[in-house]
């Protein structure tokens, strides 16, 4: 559903993403993984075109990224996205939060968007809450409005840029369990994350990314059974030692 | 010193009926300037924020004119230089025919002055939202102007609320230089009462006066515009 072809980006002369090649079926759960500053979030923000890339091809169910007669707000309504800031707006409720979009993009009615929106802050377990403002929540109530936010306009898939990393640890977990529900029912996801036990989880297959380039894209088994580069090795010997 | 006190001469005619014009034409000087200010200061504003590269040239060109002439000279371009720059038929007609041509220059003027700095602060404002924002608002699908109507524009408003008081009661303030180009506003009531009661200090200590009550109701109409739009658990809580 998602294919990278030979996506190239450079920041001035930087170049950020070498030669990506790779795609993400329907369904699956694709956890990218890697050092800081090794492209993992500038790739996945690729996909939705919040970032621009010079060279290659990304396509989404069918339809360029790239190209300029793609109508991007319409295909960034079909793709949700959670970022590590949770990015909610502070002067709307967590209700209205995920109604605006419903309403000014979908053109529901106030009425269904209410509906559909109580419907995702129960599935989240946030049900009563939704006349509270962004920061009369915890962070891990933030992040899980954001994802019903997401949800609420019904995406053929959703990427996560680090979801888990502004939080205190304890609310981790009910963000993850947020999210291993959601690959479980079936949805298409794309998910920047240093949460292994996560990757391990629910992921299907694992991308290792250093330096731009995707240096491991093994099934989840695979990856965590016998990573190939030593690069891949040297980062999980460090981050699943804790 | 030999001054021989008379406040009751303010309330004497036609000295009374002065003060009272004065407040008038101050007070609709100052509005309508305002409504310039805000409206316009808002576009150029918003305009300083886009990704389009003319339009933000345009937007930094029309702040750095403005806001970099002293206010009394551009009293003196918009009445005097304007009039013989334009065409000969406008030039004639704002000489003429135009209703009011010291007020209606003399709105323009502080409207037009006070358009830069209001959108120096609505850039501010602006720009102090975390991009995430906006990224998160295009992420849904919204487009560019809807991230502007919806995120960006309620949000940095309130964060600027503050700074416009001040902006909106400097309009107040400033509107006193019209009487240099002949606008019978507050001051310029209490120059003529001086000139012809000899009594100048209970002339401009009632001006003041006046002056201070009128910022005054503005501050306290401020005050309740920011809470109004204040976002419940957002930014620095004060203790209650």
């Amino acid at each position: 559903m998602i294919e990278f072809k030979n996506v190239n980006k450079w920041y001035g002369t930087f170049q950020v993403l070498k030669e990506c090649t790779s795609s993400v079926k329907k369904g699956e759960v694709v956890v990218i993984c890697g050092p800081s500053g090794s492209g993992k979030s500038t790739l996945i923000k690729c996909v939705n075109g919040l970032e621009p890339f010079q060279e290659g091809e990304i396509s989404v169910d069918g339809v360029s990224v790239g190209a300029k007669e793609t109508n991007l707000p319409k295909l960034r309504s079909q793709i949700g996205m959670v970022f590590q800031n949770f990015e909610l707006f502070p002067h709307k409720t967590a209700m209205q939060n995920i109604c605006l979009a419903q309403i000014k993009v979908l053109g529901r009615s106030e009425d269904e968007a209410n509906t559909r929106g109580q419907e995702l802050l129960d599935r989240v377990g946030l049900g009563d809450l939704g006349y509270k403002y962004p920061s009369q929540l915890s962070g891990g109530q933030q992040q899980r409005v954001a994802i019903a936010r997401g949800l609420a306009m019904d995406p053929i898939a959703m990427l996560f840029d680090e979801p888990t990393s502004a939080l205190d640890p304890e609310m981790i977990n009910e963000v993850l369990d947020v999210m291993q529900q959601l690959a479980k029912s079936g949805m298409t996801m794309m998910v920047v994350t240093h949460e292994m036990g996560f990757a391990r989880r629910v992921a299907d297959r694992v991308i290792f990314m250093d330096e731009g380039e995707i240096v491991e894209d093994a099934t989840t088994d695979d990856f965590f059974g016998k990573p190939h580069s030593d690069r891949a090795q040297l980062f999980l010997s460090k981050i699943l030692e804790h | 010193m030999n001054y021989n006190w008379n406040w009751g001469i303010l309330f004497e005619e036609p000295y009374f009926d002065w003060l009272v014009s004065g407040v008038e034409w101050t007070l609709f000087v100052s509005a309508v300037a305002w409504i310039i200010a805000f409206s316009l200061g808002s576009i150029v504003g918003v305009a300083r924020t886009v990704d389009s590269v003319p339009i933000r040239a345009v937007a930094t060109a029309y702040v750095e004119l403005f806001r970099n002439i002293p206010l009394i000279v551009q009293m003196f371009l918009w009445f005097y230089v304007v009039p013989e720059m334009v065409p000969d038929d406008w030039g004639r007609w704002m000489k003429r025919d135009m209703p009011f041509p010291e007020a209606t220059s003399a709105i323009f003027c502080l409207g037009t002055y006070t358009a830069s700095r209001v959108a120096e602060q609505v850039r501010a404002g602006i720009e102090s939202i975390p991009v995430g924002q906006r990224a998160a608002g295009l992420a849904m699908g919204l487009t560019t102007v809807q991230v502007y109507r919806y995120l960006l524009v309620p949000v940095g408003y309130r964060i600027i609320v503050p700074p416009l008081t001040s902006e909106f009661l400097t309009i107040f303030k400033n509107s006193s230089l019209a009487l240099t180009i002949g606008v019978a506003e507050l001051l310029y009531q209490a120059r003529q009462i001086e000139n012809y009661t000899f009594q100048g200090f209970e002339a401009f200590t009632s001006v003041t006066l006046i002056y201070l009550v009128l910022t005054m109701i503005v501050v306290a109409l401020m005050v309740s515009v920011e809470e109004k739009t204040k976002i419940p658990g957002y930014g620095i809580q004060k203790d209650k």
